[in-house]
């Protein structure tokens, strides 16, 4: 895969630019971008961005590890990460994650062979009120079920 | 009763500029800027807004802190963080009412004197952000945002930057770095934001609901506001509830409601008829409360006066039969998984933490090992340069003092007598 933005992103990437006193703090939205661009952020892209904001590609990476939402390794097309904190917990959450364990057939950290999902347990998702919750790619699933697991599951299947 | 945020929120539409503004919504952007900047402070002051992030600072008097000095550019970042556990209520205004935040940044902007803004939201909140992208969007085509606004010379670009999964950067001096491209690791402070934030600049950090306010202290004046609250602490707070109640959710009451009452009366009470363990009121790191402690005004100072806090308004109810070994544990895995690792007495004392709870609910425990808790505790309160820390181990403290026996009992009995279940 070559790692270099799509045209679309590369407009989005120049008008991030412009919006900043500091090119540095393009960073975050430039690792958005190419999470979103190629899937993961690889080496590659490390490298890419830093080029494009001239610094060295180990402070990008030390960015990047920091935070937990950039994938340094490639993850399944679907990310399913269910939140163990306290108010999806009380309602039942360290069960659910077994549940969606076991139907996808992983443990969490784990992504199904036809590279399809990957499980995550994750700490708080900010949206206790109506756990037990779950975040696929972009989207919020609220209020789960066993039952409403399985049909989401079922309809990315 | 009176409502100063969410009186239209349950319209979808309230989300456009058009009905927005159909709800009278930008008029007290333009008041304000037929106002003089200190007398939109002055109302602030007088509303005795106090922040709703959790450290509870009052608003006006930390816009005060501003230097004289104009020559350099100011900056207002809002901290759309929203990361403690039990915290969701920003999220709901971000996503029900987004104009509401923008016309309050636009007012602080002209009453701070500050042409650059930023939305600092946390990165998980990818449709929230692009509510708000949007919402920024049509503001700015409104001519309430950019140049010259509503013709009244006054500059003011917003612009929503998303974090990326760090707990952390919900402390201002963290979320200042991250909004810089760097790692999320607090300063110390001094200098402050206010003289030294920002790329360099001034820096004014407001929580969302903070400033989601001021369209309403504008135009209802701040005493009005003050007259809803009691005493040092006006208006509404947005109080989330979550765990077991009946009707989790956010609620909007005015600051100094009683806890018991949001509890039974608006949360409707315990799930499944069960009797109450615990309540933990502001946001994970607040002390611990038994079920005869709650009969209290939730307001700053009632709170801080039973030894705990109303933080961030998110009250997390805990329900008989829940192993609270396993509760404290759930969370000391939170802190140990945030702590970003640049102050020692927080990367071991969360580890730790994690680890010596962990044995305990696991069956084990070790003679001592309660008293290790308090010793670890006692080593990381204040000793670090953001509070992190002091938010690990106000709860460990907390669980151990008002629950001993069920440490005591794993101990003792090696294992977990609720089965390490919740």
């Amino acid at each position: 895969m070559s790692v270099i933005f799509s045209d679309t992103a590369k407009a989005e990437f120049d008008r991030l630019l412009t919006r900043y006193p500091d090119k540095e703090a393009v960073i975050l939205p430039s690792l958005h971008l190419a999470q979103r661009e190629f899937g993961f952020v690889s080496d590659e892209a490390i490298v890419y961005i830093a080029g494009l904001l001239g610094v060295s590609p180990a402070q990008i990476e030390g960015v990047a590890t920091f935070y937990t939402m950039y994938n340094r390794k490639p993850v399944g097309k679907y990310h399913v990460q269910v939140c163990r904190n306290i108010a999806c917990s009380l309602l039942g959450a360290e069960h659910l994650i077994e549940h969606v364990a076991g139907r996808l057939g992983v443990l969490p950290g784990g992504t199904t062979r036809d590279g399809k999902f990957t499980l995550s347990q994750v700490e708080c998702l900010g949206s206790c009120g109506t756990a037990p919750v779950m975040q696929i790619n972009d989207d919020y699933y609220e209020n789960l079920t066993e039952a409403s697991i399985d049909a989401i599951l079922e309809k990315l299947r | 009763m009176e409502t100063v945020l969410t009186t239209h929120f349950a319209d979808d539409g309230y989300r456009r500029i058009d009905t927005y503004r159909s709800f009278g919504g930008y008029d007290a952007l333009r008041k304000s800027l037929s106002m003089t900047p200190e007398a939109i402070i002055d109302e602030v002051k007088k509303a005795n807004l106090r922040g709703r992030g959790g450290a509870g600072f009052p608003a006006g008097v930390k816009w005060g802190f501003l230097p004289k000095d104009l020559s350099r550019p100011r900056v207002l970042v809002i901290n759309a963080d929203e990361g403690e556990p039990g915290t969701f209520k920003d999220r709901v205004i971000m996503s029900r009412g987004p104009h509401l935040l923008i016309e309050g940044i636009a007012i602080a902007a002209f009453a701070l004197r500050v042409h650059i803004s930023y939305i600092y939201i946390r990165g998980e909140f990818v449709r929230e952000a692009r509510i708000l992208d949007e919402a920024v969007a049509e503001a700015y085509a409104a001519g309430f945002l950019g140049k010259n606004i509503l013709g009244s010379g006054f500059d003011l670009d917003l612009t929503v930057h998303r974090g990326a999964g760090a707990y952390i950067c919900g402390e201002e001096t963290s979320l200042i770095n991250s909004l810089e491209g760097k790692r999320g690791w607090p300063r110390l402070k001094p200098p402050f934001p206010a003289s030294v934030g920002a790329f360099g600049l001034p820096t004014i950090v407001n929580n969302v609901e903070t400033l989601a306010d001021v369209p309403w202290i504008v135009t209802n004046g701040g005493e009005k506001f003050a007259a809803i609250g009691v005493e040092k602490n006006g208006g509404t707070r947005l109080i989330g509830v979550s765990g077991a109640v009946n009707r989790p959710g956010v609620y909007e009451l005015p600051a100094g409601t009683n806890l018991k009452e949001i509890i039974y009366t608006h949360a409707g009470g315990i799930r499944d008829g069960k009797a109450l363990k615990a309540v933990i009121p502001g946001g994970s790191s607040t002390p611990v409360l038994r079920p005869d402690e709650i009969d209290v005004s939730y307001d700053i100072e009632s709170m801080a006066k039973i030894g705990t806090m109303a933080g961030s308004g998110g009250v997390i109810v805990i329900p008989e039969g829940t192993c609270m070994v396993r509760a404290l544990s759930t969370l000391m895995n939170f802190y140990s998984h945030e702590s970003c690792g640049q102050c020692t007495p927080c990367r071991e004392g969360t580890g730790w933490l994690k680890k010596i709870v962990g044995r305990i609910e696991a069956g084990k425990g070790r003679a001592g090992d309660v008293e290790l808790i308090l010793d670890v505790c006692d080593n990381m309160m204040g000793r670090t340069i953001c509070p992190l820390a002091d938010a690990a181990a106000m709860p460990a403290q907390s669980f151990i003092w008002k629950f001993r026996e069920e440490f005591d009992r794993h101990i003792g009995e090696q294992k977990c007598p609720y089965g390490n279940r919740f």
